[in-house]
């Protein structure tokens, strides 16, 4: 075997060391953003839960948003008082009249049960929203810069996760009176801890990565990297603990409502449907199960309402989860 | 050269959600007994997987398709060996770390954190040689028997040396038959017909059904004070344990065997994990890139080791690199794979002094020497994705002499020179 | 008086160990602790040593990620100022040390702070070892390229994108990899990025943090052909730190190698590996794979583990696992000695090895 009957290898010459185009991926139209958020959306798409849960939270957005057509107010200054036809304190059965049955004093419960989806996205929505600003903001700090400004909010954090719940709606009610304000606002102040917590963990894993330092490297303000840095990459998680969180925001405001720190009676909104029927519960002794109605559907309604959003939040996570993206 | 493990035509794939990931493209490594083997090749190319298809470790989502894989460690198989593709799950449990042991990259993830490192390195100890350890405690509780004074503590000794003749009996008893069950299986190895196919399942069964323990035993071990009597066995495998540490030259085996992984270093991790790979004296040891995390000296020490290992206790290792140096190095035969195939086939002397295939070339240039060059030359262009992998042969887009059938089929494996094999059209008029 | 680029003086990292039920200051890790190095421009130095010696702590030290615990680093400042403010911080009058603090505010690069510090990172630049974690995810490739420009207001909105694409066409790429997400390329592609990354600014001084050993073999030859040519299109200085000896022979014009914080030997790159002198050298020259299965050489396996920087050696901090150490080695800490022009070495015994 002589050696100059074997081929041998060139030494790379400048050309060869571009990296080809055509070995790079084919480029899509679009700006890449784009195309990113419509292959997560079609991955989202095909989970059949993701079909579930989507469907019935556009089933609630399509009643709140149609309610005035649907469920036409009596009195169009206050679309949140039920009407009732009638003064019998006992709940009627589901009738022509109303198809859901009554509540006692004979409010409608069809027309709260759509109505209720307004005040229920008003106060999930809110409450979320305030809370997850609340908490990037002290989350990302106390991740970012640790040391003392760590110690201090996570102290802080710790007190608000102490206070119960209960005594500061009460507190709260005390001191504003009666009402879904009352209610919206009690959330909030005891609600954005969890969020802290979460962003806190992700930006203390973000902090470390080299970008982060490649970022200082180049002579980014704290700011800039805590606002192209940090927070794009770990925002994710707060947003699928937040849709999570619409769903038992509404739960914890109705079950505040049923304990009687909600709105008056006739108001719209699913808690206080059931906070009405405490009487109710259990019917006469001939006839225990008499008065279903008037629990079962406000109740079903809720469960059905945080049911969609737990699904949809699963999904989400599903889906932009880094970690399980490439499954 | 007899022969030890062969692999013939393996291909895996990986279904994974962009598409199907072809990472053996029909992959034939011959290990002979008594050498080193070096698998070479860069991320990607599919030698971690061919060696975790030899154990049928492969992880999910991938499956061996196709292909054999041949064992020939016992006498008895020399001439067929056994295709262990077609064997059950339980017979490779009781191969692997037996006969076959594999040590990984990462030592720290290797070792179980909450477990303490005398008990990982046991693990092996109770599972393949339980009758050894049996017999061992037999033996040095018949000892004591005699010596003891008080009655309670001679009963007890009783109870316990009962227990454990009971246990040992058993497996004596099994072994023999699944030994028997093992040959009838190797008969009736390539017969595919429905009657022997039933058969082959029922036999397969039978032999899981014989490795459970007995029944009074696994009573004993549920009674609450009782079970302590097994204590007495976890002595005996310690003491075995600690002997094993100091062979492999890790200092005060006694202390570190109650300890945990997070309190050793590095290269003191790795040794343990190469404690649990040979405590049962393996046939042959597949390494896959074990010094790959380690610092240059600490990968001294550990290449040093598994040299004296090769010459004192195991025959045959398969080590996996992507670092030519340690080929050069530790190696007797070598293979470099490209993207799931086998490129180039020979010994160490003759791929770096006379390499055919164009990557073996192009790797031996792109590697910093100990000599000066000028400019390093390189293979241009990237690794392609084993999703849809290049037609033919999968270096052709990269390769300076591409011809036409290169696009078209794989190129065949030709015995270019005696031991020397290698898959190119270049060579084809060559072959002897 | 010949004028160094970066000039390195006693430079200090130690990392505070905190315990106990208070988090009082028990000890501390020494990662750099106490090195003097010099830097010449347009050179390529080589920093050598396994984990825990303290190389990417210096390295990352020089660019201000880090903040030193003492010493002074000086970069492109006169020498005979520089001289002249050693002398007066080794000094005891204190108004000699008062002129001396305000000195080092506007020399000692340690000690900038504010638009200094924003005009020192225009001058250095950093290239980091996994491509894959030195690229933020969630940004398009031509942000994170033009990061250091817009950061540091050097350029206008408008000229971004022609700046950006005259630095990936430095680096091999091109215009389709301008819209990308860093996840879409390879692993050497992405560590081209973070090199015209590097680039963006017109830095005079990078530091390479082991910029290839997260690569495949054949790729890594590509990345260093690119470095070596940038380093001669664009006349840079490079600080090279890896564990790969082969590596740094093939980039490095002279080599340091470090040992527990301290350098041991600095020398020109043919000289070190044709005469090694501390035994730490050659134990890590004897101890690299050589791709040539004739080599046939003698390899010094050192006993023992890389040791903690909590708590090194006195005196001399690699005797524990010195074959030649004798009891001088246990006492004095060895000082710099010239054993031949440009090749320094701090061991007491190495004219005897």
């Amino acid at each position: 075997m002589s050696s100059d009957s074997k081929p041998t290898l060139q030494p790379a010459s400048g050309d060869e060391d571009r990296v080809p185009e055509s070995t790079a991926e084919k480029p899509q139209a679009g700006h890449p953003r784009w195309k990113d958020l419509g292959f997560s959306l079609k991955r989202l798409l095909k989970n059949p839960l993701t079909i579930i849960g989507l469907t019935i939270i556009l089933f609630f957005v399509f009643l709140a948003i149609f309610a005035p057509i649907l469920a036409p107010p009596p009195r169009p200054t206050d679309p949140f008082l039920m009407p009732h036809k009638g003064w019998k304190i006992a709940p009627s059965p589901p009738s022509k009249d109303a198809p859901l049955g009554t509540l006692p004093s004979q409010y409608d419960i069809l027309y709260g049960v759509i109505w209720g989806a307004r005040s229920a996205f008003k106060i999930g929505v809110l409450v979320v929203m305030a809370n997850m600003v609340m908490g990037i903001i002290l989350g990302s700090l106390a991740g970012y810069f640790g040391g003392l400004i760590d110690e201090i909010i996570m102290r802080i954090t710790d007190i608000f996760y102490a206070i119960p719940l209960l005594v500061m709606g009460m507190a709260m009610v005390v001191a504003l009176g009666r009402g879904l304000t009352s209610i919206t606002i009690v959330l909030i102040i005891l609600g954005w801890p969890t969020y802290t917590r979460v962003i806190r963990s992700e930006v203390l894993v973000i902090r470390d990565m080299d970008y982060i330092q490649a970022a200082r490297a180049s002579g980014s303000s704290h700011l800039r990297i805590l606002l192209k840095h940090v927070l794009p990459n770990s925002i994710f998680s707060v947003i699928i603990v937040g849709s999570m969180r619409i769903g038992i925001t509404v739960l914890i405001a109705a079950a505040l409502s049923f304990l009687g720190l909600g709105s008056d009676a006739g108001y719209a909104d699913w808690g206080q449907m059931v906070s009405t029927c405490r009487n109710w519960i259990v019917g006469p002794a001939d006839n225990r199960l008499g008065y279903w109605y008037v629990v079962f559907i406000p109740g079903f309604v809720i469960a059905l309402f945080v049911l969609g959003w737990n699904l949809l939040g699963d999904a989400i996570r599903d889906v932009f989860d880094p970690k399980m993206r490439r499954r | 050269m007899e022969k030890l493990i062969e692999t013939r035509e393996l291909y895996t794939d990986f279904y994974t959600f962009e598409g199907v990931v072809k990472a053996l493209n029909g992959v034939s490594v011959v290990v002979n007994q008594g050498e080193t083997y070096g698998l070479v090749g860069e991320s990607g190319c599919g030698k971690s997987v061919t060696v975790r298809s030899m154990m049928r470790i492969v992880q999910s989502p991938g499956k061996i398709v196709d292909g054999k894989i041949l064992l020939f460690f016992r006498e008895a198989d020399r001439s067929k060996g056994i295709d262990i593709l077609k064997r059950s799950e339980t017979y490779m449990i009781s191969m692997r770390g037996d006969d076959i042991s594999m040590i990984f990259q990462e030592a720290s993830t290797s070792l179980n954190p909450v477990m303490s490192i005398g008990y990982q390195v046991g693990e092996s100890f109770y599972f393949h040689r339980l009758a050894q350890m049996l017999e061992l405690t037999v033996k040095e509780l018949e000892e004591e028997i005699p010596r003891a004074k008080f009655f309670l503590v001679k009963g007890w000794k009783r109870i316990q040396r009962g227990l454990f003749r009971r246990e040992l009996g058993r497996l004596t008893r099994y072994s023999a038959e699944i030994d028997r069950i093992d040959e009838q299986l190797y008969q009736l190895e390539d017969q595919e017909d429905p009657q022997s196919v039933r058969k082959k399942v029922l036999l397969n069964r039978h032999r899981d059904r014989l490795r459970e323990k007995d029944g009074l035993v696994q009573f004993v071990r549920r009674v609450p004070f009782l079970r302590r009597y097994y204590r007495r066995l976890d002595r005996t495998v310690k003491n075995q344990v600690v002997d094993l540490l100091r062979s492999l030259g890790v200092s005060n085996p006694d202390r570190i065997v109650d300890g945990h992984p997070h309190e050793l270093s590095g290269g003191m991790q790795q040794r343990i994990v190469i404690a649990i790979a040979l405590a049962c004296h393996p046939i042959m040891l597949i390494a896959d890139e074990p010094t790959s995390n380690l610092d240059v000296t600490i990968q001294a020490q550990i290449i040093d080791l598994i040299k004296t290992l090769k010459e004192t206790t195991i025959a045959s290792v398969l080590f996996i690199t992507h670092d030519l140096g340690l080929v050069a190095e530790i190696c007797d035969r070598a293979s470099v794979m490209y993207c799931g195939d086998v490129c180039e086939t020979a010994d160490v002397k003759t791929i770096f002094h006379d390499p055919l295939h164009p990557y073996t070339k192009g790797l031996l240039e792109s590697v910093p020497k100990a000599e000066q060059v000028e400019t390093l030359s390189t293979i241009p262009g990237v690794v392609p994705n084993l999703v849809d992998p290049p037609s033919g042969c999968r270096f052709h887009p990269r390769c300076p002499h591409t011809m036409d059938i290169c696009l078209e089929t794989k190129p065949p494996t030709i015995e270019y020179a005696p031991g020397h094999y290698v898959a190119c059209y270049l060579y084809m008029d060559n072959e002897r | 008086m010949k004028q160094h680029l970066i000039d390195i003086r006693q430079l200090k990292k130690y990392y505070a160990v905190r315990g106990g039920v208070f988090r009082r200051h028990i000890a501390d890790v020494k990662a750099v602790d106490g090195v003097d190095m010099k830097i010449e421009k347009g050179e390529c130095l080589g920093l050598v040593g396994e984990s825990g010696c303290g190389k990417t702590t210096l390295g990352k030290t020089i660019l201000r990620l880090h903040d030193s615990t003492a010493g002074r680093i000086y970069m492109e400042q006169p020498q005979e100022k520089i001289e002249e403010l050693e002398q007066l911080l080794g000094g005891s009058l204190s108004d000699g040390r008062q002129r001396a603090a305000s000195m080092l505010k506007t020399m000692d690069i340690t000690k900038f702070r504010g638009k200094r510090l924003l005009d020192l990172r225009q001058k250095v630049q950093i290239v980091f070892q996994d491509p894959s974690n030195s690229l933020s995810p969630r940004m398009l490739v031509k942000h994170i390229v033009a990061e250091p420009l817009v950061s540091q207001r050097l350029i206008k909105a408008n000229e971004i994108e022609g700046r950006v694409l005259e630095l990936l066409e430095k680096v091999g790429l091109g215009k389709t990899h301008m819209m990308r997400y860093p996840h879409e390329f390879s692993g050497g592609q992405r560590q081209r990025i973070a090199i015209a990354r590097a680039l963006a600014t017109n830095p005079q001084f990078i530091m390479m943090d082991e910029p290839t050993s997260a690569l495949d073999v054949s790729v890594q030859a590509q990345i260093l052909n690119l470095l070596k040519k940038l380093q001669s299109d664009f006349d840079l200085t490079y600080l090279f730190v890896t564990h790969h000896l082969l590596v740094v022979k093939y980039t490095s014009e002279r080599i340091a190698v470090m040992y527990l914080g301290k350098i041991v030997e600095l020398s020109e790159t043919q000289e070190l590996f044709a005469k090694p002198l501390h035994p730490y050298t050659k134990a890590l020259l004897s101890a690299i794979p050589i791709p040539d299965p004739d080599t046939g050489r003698e390899r010094i396996i050192l006993t023992g583990d890389v040791p903690n920087p909590v708590n090194p050696p006195r005196a001399c901090r690699f005797h524990p696992r010195c074959p030649y150490a004798e009891d001088i080695c246990r006492e004095v800490e060895p000082q710099f000695e010239e054993a031949a022009t440009g090749h320094v070495v701090a061991c007491h015994r190495w004219k005897e090895i």
